[in-house]
C-alpha cells in the first residue's frame, strides 16, 4: 500500500471517530460555559445511544431512534440540572452519578429486555444511519488527490457525520452572535451581574445543559445507529472523558473544539493503524502512547505549558441568590 | 425566603435526611427490580443471604469492604481538604505496581509478616506518586484535580497495560499477569478469626488488609480531627482563602492531602494483589476506586461512617453476585445502578430534602 492510500485510510477513520467527540465535547461546551460542569456527558452518550438503539429496533426508523436518544439524553440533563442547579449539588457528584447509574442500567434493562447480555438486537441497514454517496464520488476518484480525498474522506459518510461539522458553526453563532449566548456566557463568568440584569439565572442555565442533553443524543446515537449497528454495553469507553480533554484542549472555544476533537480522533485512527507496525530505529511503538496521549497533552496544556487555559470563572459554583 | 442558612439540629442533619435520601435510592432500585419483572422483596432477601447467609458469604463481603475502605478513605481525606479526587481508581492500580515489585522482589527470602510492612510502604508511595502530578499542578498551577485526577486514571491504565503486556508478563504465557507470588509475599487469610465465631471462610479470601484497612480508618480519624495537619486541611476545605489568611500554607497543604489520599488508594492494591490472586492483574481495582466516592460521601466523610458504608457496600457486592445466579435476569450490573443511586442521592441531591424539613421544624419550633 502507497502512502497515499494509507493517508486516505486513516483520514477516513478519523473522520469517524471524531465525530462522536465533537458532538459531546459541543456538549460540553454548552453546559460549561453557562457555568455547569459536565462529568456525565459521557453517561448521556451512552444512555442516548442504548436508548436509540432499542427505539430504531422497534420501531425500524433511525430518526425515531435519534429522537428518542435525544430524548433520553436531555431527561439526564434536566437530573443532572435539577441537582445541580435546583438543588444547588455538588456538580462533579451529580456527574459521577450520572455515569454509574448509565453504566449499570442499560446493561440491566438490555439484558433483562433482549437477553443478549447487555447488547441490543442487531439492526438492519434500513433501522440506521447508511452513508451518502456524496454527488460525482465516482466521477471524481480518478483525479489524482483530490479525487480519493473527496470519494473516501468526505464522500461516503452518514447524515449525523455532516450534521456534526455543521454543528461547529452553528455552536459558534449561537455562543457568540445571539442574545441567548451572550447570556449563557455571562452567567458562566458573573452570575450575579444577569441576575441583576433581571434574568433568571436558573431558566438560562437549565437551557443550557438542555442543549447539552440535545448534542450528547446525537453523539450517542451516532455510536449506536450510525458507527455500528446494534448498542454494545458501555460502548462510549471513555470517548466523553476524552471529549472533556479536547473541550479543555480548545479552552472552551467552539471552533478550537473542533480541531482539538479531530487530532484526538486522529491519535485513536493512529493508533489503530500502528498496532503491530513498527517503525525504523524504534521498533514497535505500544500503542497505549497513543491511548494516553490525549490525556497527556490535556494535562500538559492545563498545567499552563502551551498557553493557559482559564475555565468559564462561575464553573462549578451553585448560584445562591440571597443568604 | 431562601432556606439555605436556616440551621437545622444535628439529629436532623446528619441523621434523618441522610438516611431519608438512601432510603430513596434503595426504593428506586427495588423499582427497577420490579421493572424487569423480578420482586424486589425476594431480591432484597436473596441479596443479604447471599452476603451475610454463611462464613463464606460474610468473608467475602468484609473482602470487598476491605477495598471500598482504603478507596473511601482516600477520597474522604481528598474532600476534608477541599479536593475532589477523582483519581483513587489510578492511584490503587499504581498502588499495586508499587506492592506488586515488593512481593516479587521479596516473597523468595523471608516470610509475610516481613514483606507486608514493605509492601504496605511500597503500595503507599507509588500510589502517592501518581497523586502528586495532578497535586502539583493545582497547587502551584491552578490545574483543576478534578480533571487532572480523571486523566491520570486513563494514562494509569495505559501504563499498566503496557507494563503487564510488555515488562512484566512471565514469558511464554498469554495472560498479562506477574507470576504468582510464593506465601512470601501473600497477605494469609482470617481463617482464624471466622474459626472463633464457629465459622469458616472457605474459598474468600479475606486477608490481613481487613485489618489494615480498620487501623487505617483509625489513623486518618485521628489525623482529621486531632492533629494540627488535620485541622490545616478542614480549614483549606472550608475556606481557602480564611486558610491562607490564617497563615496556612496553601500549596503544602494541599499536596500533602492529595499524597495522603493517593497513598490510601495505593494501600487497597494490597488486598486483590497480595490477598486474593497473588499476582498484578490488567484492571484489578475494578471499579472499587469510584465506589469510594460512594462510600465517602455516604460515609459523611467520617472514618467510622466510611467502614460501616464499606461494609454496605461489601454486602451489595456479594448479595448481588449470588444474586444474579438466583435471578438471572438481576446481572452485576444492578451493583452499579444502586452505586449510581446512592451517589445521585447522597450526593448531589443530598440538600434536595432540606427545605422542606426546615418548614416542617420551624413549624414545629415555633411552638
Amino acid at each position: 500500500m502507497d502512502y497515499f492510500d494509507i493517508l486516505i485510510s486513516v483520514l477516513g477513520s478519523t473522520i469517524r471517530l471524531s465525530i462522536p467527540l465533537i458532538f459531546t465535547a459541543l456538549a460540553g461546551l454548552f453546559s460549561e460555559r453557562a457555568g455547569i460542569f459536565d462529568i456525565g456527558l459521557e453517561g448521556k452518550m451512552l444512555v442516548s445511544a442504548f436508548a436509540s438503539a432499542c427505539i430504531a429496533y422497534l420501531t425500524g426508523s433511525p430518526w425515531i431512534g435519534l429522537a428518542g436518544g435525544i430524548a433520553t439524553s436531555v431527561a439526564f440533563s434536566l437530573i443532572h440540572g435539577f441537582a445541580s442547579i435546583t438543588c444547588r449539588g455538588n456538580q462533579i457528584v451529580s456527574g459521577v452519578a450520572i455515569n454509574f447509574f448509565v453504566a449499570g442500567i442499560t446493561i440491566v434493562l438490555g439484558q433483562a429486555w433482549f437477553g443478549q447480555g447487555g447488547r441490543t438486537p442487531q439492526l438492519d441497514a434500513s433501522g440506521r444511519f447508511s452513508p451518502i454517496v456524496l454527488p460525482g464520488a465516482d466521477a471524481m476518484r480518478g483525479v489524482p488527490v483530490i479525487g480519493p480525498i473527496y470519494a473516501d474522506v468526505i464522500s461516503g459518510n452518514n447524515i449525523l457525520t455532516y450534521l456534526a461539522f455543521a454543528a461547529v458553526p452553528i455552536s459558534w453563532w449561537i455562543l457568540y452572535r445571539t442574545r441567548f449566548g451572550l447570556r449563557l456566557r455571562a452567567v458562566g463568568e458573573n452570575p450575579g451581574a444577569v441576575d441583576t440584569a433581571g434574568i433568571s439565572v436558573s431558566w438560562l442555565r437549565y437551557r443550557a445543559v438542555i442543549c447539552a442533553g440535545i448534542l450528547c443524543g446525537f453523539s450517542g446515537t451516532y455510536l449506536a445507529i450510525a458507527q455500528s449497528a446494534s448498542f454494545i454495553q458501555n460502548m462510549s469507553a471513555g470517548k466523553g472523558y476524552i471529549a472533556l480533554a479536547a473541550l479543555i484542549f480548545a479552552k472552551w472555544k467552539p471552533v478550537p473544539v473542533m480541531f482539538a476533537c479531530l487530532l484526538f480522533g486522529f491519535l485513536d485512527a493512529f493508533s489503530n493503524f500502528m498496532q503491530g507496525k513498527s517503525v525504523p530505529f524504534v521498533g514497535e511503538v505500544p500503542v497505549q502512547i497513543f491511548q494516553a496521549l490525549p490525556y497527556i497533552l490535556t494535562c500538559i496544556l492545563l498545567a499552563g505549558f502551551i498557553g493557559v487555559a482559564n475555565p468559564p470563572k462561575a464553573g462549578g459554583v451553585p448560584y445562591t441568590k440571597e443568604r | 425566603m431562601s432556606t439555605a442558612s436556616v440551621p437545622l439540629p444535628n439529629w436532623i442533619a446528619y441523621g434523618v435526611i441522610p438516611l431519608l435520601n438512601l432510603l430513596v435510592a434503595f426504593l428506586i432500585s427495588g423499582f427497577v427490580v420490579w421493572l424487569i419483572g423480578e420482586n424486589p422483596l425476594d431480591a432484597l432477601v436473596l441479596l443479604l443471604q447471599g452476603a451475610l447467609g454463611s462464613g463464606r458469604g460474610i468473608g467475602f463481603t468484609l473482602f470487598h469492604a476491605t477495598s471500598f475502605i482504603f478507596t473511601g478513605l482516600s477520597v474522604a481525606i481528598a474532600i476534608h481538604a477541599g479536593l475532589f479526587n477523582i483519581g483513587s481508581e489510578g492511584q490503587a492500580y499504581i498502588g499495586g505496581l508499587g506492592a506488586a515489585l515488593v512481593a516479587l522482589a521479596l516473597d523468595h527470602y523471608v516470610p509475610w509478616y516481613v514483606t507486608m510492612p514493605f509492601a504496605v510502604i511500597g503500595a503507599a508511595v507509588f500510589g502517592a506518586a501518581w497523586a502528586f502530578i495532578p497535586a502539583w499542578l493545582q497547587a502551584k498551577r491552578g490545574s483543576h484535580v478534578v480533571i487532572t485526577t480523571i486523566m491520570f486514571n486513563f494514562i494509569a491504565a495505559a501504563l499498566m497495560v503496557y507494563l503487564l503486556v510488555h515488562v512484566l508478563i512471565v514469558p511464554g504465557k498469554m495472560a498479562p499477569e506477574t507470576r504468582t507470588f510464593l506465601p512470601g509475599g501473600q497477605l494469609p487469610t482470617l481463617e482464624w478469626v471466622m474459626n472463633l465465631f464457629g465459622s469458616k471462610l472457605e474459598d474468600a479470601p479475606l486477608n490481613v488488609s481487613f485489618l489494615i484497612a480498620l487501623v487505617m480508618a483509625f489513623l486518618v480519624w485521628v489525623l482529621i480531627w486531632r492533629t494540627r495537619l488535620g485541622y490545616e486541611m478542614r480549614t483549606l476545605g472550608v475556606s481557602p482563602t480564611a486558610a491562607v489568611y490564617a497563615g496556612i500554607p496553601y500549596a503544602r497543604t494541599v499536596i500533602v492531602a492529595m499524597l495522603l489520599s493517593g497513598g490510601l488508594a495505593g494501600m487497597m492494591a494490597l488486598n486483590p494483589v497480595m490477598g486474593a490472586s497473588a499476582r498484578l492483574q490488567v484492571e484489578f481495582v475494578g471499579g472499587a476506586g469510584f465506589v469510594g466516592i460512594a462510600v465517602s460521601l455516604m460515609g459523611r466523610n467520617h472514618p467510622l461512617g466510611i467502614v460501616l458504608a464499606a461494609i454496605l457496600f461489601g454486602i451489595l457486592y456479594q448479595g448481588g453476585a449470588e444474586l444474579s445466579f438466583d435471578m438471572p435476569n438481576i446481572t452485576r450490573d444492578m451493583i452499579v445502578v444502586i452505586q449510581g443511586l446512592v451517589i445521585l442521592f447522597a450526593g448531589a441531591l443530598e440538600y434536595m430534602f432540606r427545605p422542606a424539613f426546615v418548614r416542617i421544624y420551624q413549624t414545629f419550633a415555633k411552638v
